[in-house]
């Protein structure tokens, strides 16, 4: 802005419009700022001030009915030590390190070939994007009932009509969160999708035209060009899925509402644990040293990805 | 001066008007969103404000999962309702938050209140006073249907009394397809419904143990007593193979459906039963052991005055509090409801104990015990688990019990910090 400015100094020849148009120069700037300064007090408002607080709060025994004492790193000591929170801590990085390859993977596929047939393609992706439109509580429930056993799930009664024996999928601690997990990729992999065709699109067709001239097959136009050339959608895909990962929550509570997390807490992410923490124990200070290892995962992971997928 | 005095006058007049005015007391009462609750207390509220034109009652209502929370941030807000409901288990914590103000020794006098209500209502003492009435209260009862019985065989007017009889009864009943999935089930096993309260207060005991020692303080079912009231309950499903955790999702709604023959229940569930159509249902009290021995659990929701609420607001609020805890307010609630009346007077008619329905409830209320929790869904938690741990890992009963055992006492522990 100041080299704006200034340079309109030196070019403006007569003396007094200049100090006029610098003045409409400047009162544009101080116009947008404070149009902009208005949403950022607020944000920080919402947003900053209360993460401060949560990490104050981390540091004391707050139950939301007592006034806090500080007990220094008692949470964090106590949580640590919580076989809990070490089980929580591995379903959250398994859905990670599950869900967001398979999902993209998936959702990429997808794309690719949806993007190469052009009968019915809107409709096919409104298809896929519809279960990213619904309340993912809603979803949840509806899964929850095709998992039941017979007389009532869906999916064993399919199971059963091919002669395969009953799958206990949500009342197992081996293939619960399996289970949650497939409904949350189901749910986000339209959304995925979309985003991958518009980078699909965003790639000149010029380059493929000059490809196909010189010979090259499909697969090495996929990995030379196509790949290369999506980096940019794929990195924000990778970092936006995997925050979603991180923060699963929904569907597994609405998915085992009677136990929630549960069976046997094989499905507990943190921000469940959290939530459960602070809104049904009252232990206000141990949620928020939970929400304060949730916020440094979360940036240890985003951090590593850009890094990773930074531009060379 | 004529004009002077006129003024005078209507000066008087305006003063007078507004002092009666300020006579017009205006409290609020909140309670969680149930529609029979609700409507149940719109009628209370409409009798006590023709009783006491002065007093007006403002109800707000809160979606259940809401409801805790939603008291506990009034407070911190400084916005508390004059009088709220509160479930019975959440007392300690609400006393200690200083979220509730103790009832007044003049106006509610303890030696009374223990005359004229069950027992069970002291659970809202602490240190000599009382916190808070309750209208109604609930218990468990065996809710059976009698269609299914017919089709087994069994009588439909003659239900279990005995666990073994209801074993029988639920072998009789349950249905399997060709490859021995269960299609329809003899008696349901839903830990996160109340089948946490019948082992823990109902089965421990009948197997001869006290689920708690030192007023609730101390876990005492890790014994022989709660390993086998703990292996009966598993057996059903492995042993027995009468029911099966997760069978329809939750117990209650496989009854509903008309796939379990069998389900233990509270109050609380009439309403949701009632609207049934495609079979008849009984209710019978939850089944006595060999020895005849019986036990249930009682529990209920109060309605405590909110700390801080003085002068006329307190003396409205009191006024309220007396009304919806009087025999008049609980036939209301019987009839709106479903809900068994707090006072013994009330509840022990000559009608009421015949009632096929309300019968069996009334009668568990006699032999019931109430379970003091310091955090309900953490103690329901470890009893899910320890079910599950059994039932899923095969880990050993005995492993199984002492690990909840500890658990639970560590949440005690904690909360009495």
């Amino acid at each position: 802005m100041t080299s704006a400015n200034t340079t309109q100094v030196q070019v403006a020849p007569q003396g007094g419009r200049s100090r006029k148009r610098l003045r409409m120069q400047t009162k544009r700037v101080l116009w947008a700022w404070g149009f902009l300064a208005l949403p950022i007090v607020f944000y920080s408002w919402i947003r900053f001030y209360p993460t401060l607080d949560a990490f104050w709060l981390s540091f004391t025994d707050w139950d939301l009915l007592n006034e806090p004492n500080f007990i220094g790193l008692d949470n964090y000591r106590q949580l640590f030590n919580d076989p809990q929170f070490w089980q929580v801590f591995k379903n959250t990085f398994t859905y990670l390190l599950a869900g967001t390859p398979i999902s993209l993977c998936f959702a990429f596929v997808i794309a690719y070939f949806l993007d190469r047939v052009r009968f019915m393609q809107g409709f096919i992706r409104a298809l896929y994007f519809l279960p990213f439109l619904t309340t993912a509580s809603a979803m949840a429930w509806v899964w929850r009932w095709f998992y039941q056993p017979v007389p009532i799930g869906i999916i064993n009664g399919l199971l059963a009509d091919f002669g395969i024996s009953q799958q206990p999928f949500i009342r197992s601690v081996d293939q619960a969160l399996p289970s949650v997990l497939l409904t949350a990729i189901w749910a986000g992999v339209g959304f995925q999708i979309v985003i991958f065709m518009a980078g699909l699109r965003a790639i000149p067709q010029t380059y493929y035209e000059a490809a196909r001239i010189d010979g090259l097959g499909e697969w090495a136009i996929l990995r030379k060009i196509t790949l290369p050339l999506l980096k940019p959608t794929t990195v924000f895909l990778v970092v936006f899925s995997s925050i979603g990962f991180l923060r699963i929550f929904d569907q597994v509570y609405n998915i085992t509402t009677n136990d929630p997390g549960g069976p046997l807490n094989s499905t507990k992410p943190l921000v469940l644990m959290i939530y459960q923490s602070a809104f049904s124990s009252y232990q206000m200070g141990y949620a928020a040293a939970q929400t304060v290892v949730l916020f440094t995962i979360l940036l240890i992971v985003s951090l590593i990805q850009l890094w990773v997928m930074r531009k060379r | 001066m004529r004009k002077y005095l006129a003024l005078a006058a209507v000066a008087a007049g305006i003063w007078g008007a507004g002092a009666s005015q300020a006579h017009a007391v205006e409290i609020e009462y909140w309670q969680y969103l149930f529609d029979s609750r609700v409507t149940a207390m719109n009628k209370l509220i409409d009798r006590f404000e023709e009783l006491n034109p002065d007093i007006t009652v403002k109800q707000t209502t809160f979606p259940y999962a809401d409801y805790q929370t939603r008291l506990v941030a009034a407070k911190a807000a400084g916005k508390s309702p004059e009088v709220m409901q509160l479930f019975y288990g959440w007392l300690d914590k609400f006393a200690s938050g200083k979220l509730l103000q103790p009832l007044s020794e003049d106006v509610f006098p303890s030696a009374e209140i223990e005359k004229d209500f069950f027992p069970i209502v002291t659970a809202m003492k602490r240190d000599g006073k009382y916190y808070g009435l309750p209208t109604a209260v609930r218990s468990l009862a065996l809710f059976y249907n009698k269609k299914l019985f017919k089709e087994a065989g069994l009588d439909p007017e003659n239900p279990p009394q005995t666990l073994d009889d209801m074993i029988k009864a639920a072998k009789a009943t349950v249905k399997q397809d060709g490859s021995g999935n269960m299609i329809s089930a003899g008696i349901t096993l839903d830990m996160a419904g109340q089948d946490q309260h019948w082992w823990r207060e109902v089965l421990v005991r009948q197997f001869g143990g006290d689920p708690y020692k030192d007023d609730y303080t101390k876990v005492n079912y890790n014994d022989d007593a709660g390993l086998k009231a703990l292996k009966f309950y598993t057996g059903l499903q492995t042993d027995e193979k009468v029911g099966k955790v997760g069978f329809m999702d939750e117990g209650q709604a496989a009854f509903r459906a008309g796939l379990a023959a069998m389900t233990i229940d509270g109050t609380f569930r009439l309403g949701a039963f009632s609207s049934i159509k495609n079979f008849d249902w009984g209710v019978t009290e939850l089944p006595a052991n060999a020895d005849g021995l019986r036990s249930n659990y009682a529990s209920y929701f109060a309605n405590g005055i909110a700390a801080g609420v003085e002068g006329e607001k307190l003396e409205a609020a009191e006024k309220f509090l007396k009304f919806v805890s009087s025999k008049e307010a609980m036939d209301i609630w019987l009839k709106t409801v479903g809900e068994l009346p707090a006072r013994r007077e009330a509840a022990m008619t000559d009608e009421n104990l015949k009632d096929p329905i309300y019968g069996p409830f009334l009668k568990g209320l006699d032999y019931a015990h109430t379970t003091m929790f310091v955090d309900e869904s953490a103690q329901r938690q470890v009893s899910i688990d320890m079910v599950n741990r059994v039932l899923l890992q095969d880990q050993a009963p005995d492993e199984s019990l002492k690990q909840a055992a500890d658990a639970e006492q560590a949440i005690i522990d904690k909360a009495k910090k």
